[in-house]
């Protein structure tokens, strides 16, 4: 039985380092947009820094990702998980790079300054000052976050099953450096 | 390799494995955004609280609803530079956008000396971030935290019967919140003023400014009035008659005042905006703030902000005050829902900003 190739190093250690992150800023996000305190600026004043950094490394993987390509599913996945497996990663792309974008665009909607680092570094505007879309967007940026959480659930009970349940090499190509042979 | 397991039992726990890890974060999540704790004060309790007192919406602001857009500058005296490396102290004619306003939660409320009244403030200056500040009449504010606030909010809810908040409530208030009680008297006692231009208006929050060594120094403020302070008079006249003053005054000279900062003493507490400070407090002229323009909130310049008081520039952080956290995530949701509303004409209306133009040629 020949193992299947493992995702590169760089994949790996993007998605780890992302996992960790977007959960941070869910977490981070949900609580502070519930909360009026004693936490409440301080996790404002870094959902902003570490939203820009995902939106960063969001484009970096996804070019990366555009010019690699991943080690492909097992030929016995019915095609209908296949499918299930190609959305779900289209999606979860398209709302890593599409929340901080949200974000940045409500709160410049909105008329706030965006302080990137401390309240002397900030970002420009990416919209022009109107209530109404700044309203919008905030709404739009819950249900997005919302959709991004149910869908990081749906990702780890997938590996998980691959992993403990049809116990193929998908799980693993992701967690352990395999050799191709 | 491990031998494939056939039993029910190893597969029942391995699907069980599969569904773990989700829903363990889905409970950490729900966690978070506070399902699991009732008793937490969170931004849209407190909104719900100020619609059963009776706040408005529709489109504004769910306190501090009736308003007038006010511009002007803020020219620094220099002499606070020294304890914040703002530019806002050093700098000269930086543009300002502002607001007063009641602080009920009913825009077309009758104007009564007696309610609070709020100055907001945006300093803009050029080549410097931003810095937004909005502040009561009142000295101090009878509300130590977030409990505080819910609690007080809870007990101004309208009394169906009645239409107004139950009396009983309001003393039950009062007698389960001592702490209070000292803030409320002084308060009560304060001296009213005729109108919104001779009003004083305090920070009522602590903030620290930043020097350029990074020195920290924890101040309270005040707008303190350059005209002359009349008394509220007893006799007032019309729904609206403290906001046509102001515009009146405004159309015929600037107003101004001073920017006093008040430094913390050694046993002032800065982490509670309901206690006084010593009187003997060093204080500092920062500048004059001079505003000269007035305009409805209908079209006017200050209506899509939201006078977030932690909205700071570089030389100026929050204190440990719990009451600004609340203050910035309350005003937040009160902007994002005011914001996707319809909303229907300001009680100040364009018309009534106008210049008088008819009374000054009749004059003339």
């Amino acid at each position: 039985m020949t193992p299947a190739p493992s995702f590169s190093p760089v994949a790996r250690v993007l998605h780890w380092l992302m996992a960790v992150m977007i959960l941070s800023m869910l977490f981070i996000g949900l609580f502070m947009a519930s909360s009026v305190g004693p936490g409440y600026h301080r996790l404002v004043s870094l959902h902003r820094p570490l939203g820009i950094a995902i939106l960063v490394l969001a484009l970096l993987r996804l070019t990366y990702r555009l010019r690699h390509a991943p080690p492909p599913l097992p030929d016995d996945l019915p095609a209908v998980l296949k499918l299930a497996a190609k959305g779900s990663h289209i999606l979860l792309y398209a709302l890593m790079i599409a929340l901080p974008l949200v974000g940045w665009g409500m709160l410049s909607a909105g008329g706030y300054p965006i302080p990137l680092w401390g309240n002397g570094v900030l970002l420009p505007p990416i919209l022009p000052h109107n209530p109404a879309v700044w309203s919008w967007l905030r709404s739009a940026h819950t249900v997005l976050a919302f959709t991004l959480f149910g869908l990081v659930l749906v990702h780890i009970g997938a590996a998980l099953f691959h992993g403990l349940i049809r116990r193929d090499a998908v799980l693993e190509s992701m967690t352990h450096r395999k050799r191709s042979e | 390799m491990v031998a494939k397991s056939t039993g029910p039992s190893r597969s029942a726990l391995r699907w069980l494995g599969v569904a773990a890890a989700p829903a363990a974060l889905a409970f950490g999540f729900f966690w978070a955004g506070g399902w699991f704790s009732p008793n937490r004060v969170t931004q849209n309790r407190l909104m719900a609280e100020l619609h059963d007192a009776g706040s408005y919406g529709h489109g504004f602001r769910r306190a501090h609803a009736k308003g007038v857009c006010v511009t002007g500058r803020f020219d620094a005296s220099g002499a606070a530079a020294s304890v914040s490396k703002a530019a806002i102290f050093r700098e000269q004619s930086v543009p300002v956008v502002g607001r007063f306003a009641l602080g009920a939660g009913q825009p077309y409320v009758a104007d009564n000396p007696a309610t609070v009244r709020s100055m907001a403030l945006r300093f803009m200056p050029k080549d410097a971030p931003e810095w937004r500040a909005a502040m009561n009449d009142p000295p101090v504010l009878p509300l130590r935290d977030a409990q505080d606030v819910s609690d007080f909010f809870s007990s101004q809810r309208l009394d169906p019967a009645t239409g107004k908040p139950d009396p009983a409530r309001i003393r039950a208030f009062g007698a389960t919140h001592p702490w209070l009680k000292a803030a409320a008297e002084k308060n009560a006692h304060r001296v009213v003023s005729s109108g919104f231009a001779d009003d004083t208006y305090h920070s009522l929050d602590s903030f620290l400014l930043v020097a350029e060594n990074g020195t920290k120094t924890a101040v309270r403020w005040a707008m303190v009035p350059m005209q002359p302070v009349a008394p509220a008079d007893a006799a007032t006249a019309g729904r609206d008659h403290l906001f046509q003053r102001l515009i009146a005054d405004l159309h015929d000279h600037p107003l101004q005042w001073r920017m006093v900062l008040t430094v913390a003493g050694p046993h002032d507490a800065v982490n509670d905006p309901s206690q006084s400070w010593a009187q003997d407090d060093r204080t500092i002229e920062a500048g004059t703030l001079t505003l000269d323009t007035v305009e409805s909130e209908d079209g006017g310049p200050c209506t899509g902000f939201t006078f977030d008081p932690l909205i700071l520039p570089p030389g100026i952080i929050p204190s440990d005050d719990p009451i600004l956290q609340l203050r910035s995530g309350a005003y937040m949701r009160s902007f994002a829902l005011r914001s996707g509303e319809k909303r229907g004409p300001s009680a100040i209306t364009p018309a009534m900003t106008q210049a008088p133009a008819a009374e000054s040629e009749k004059k003339s």
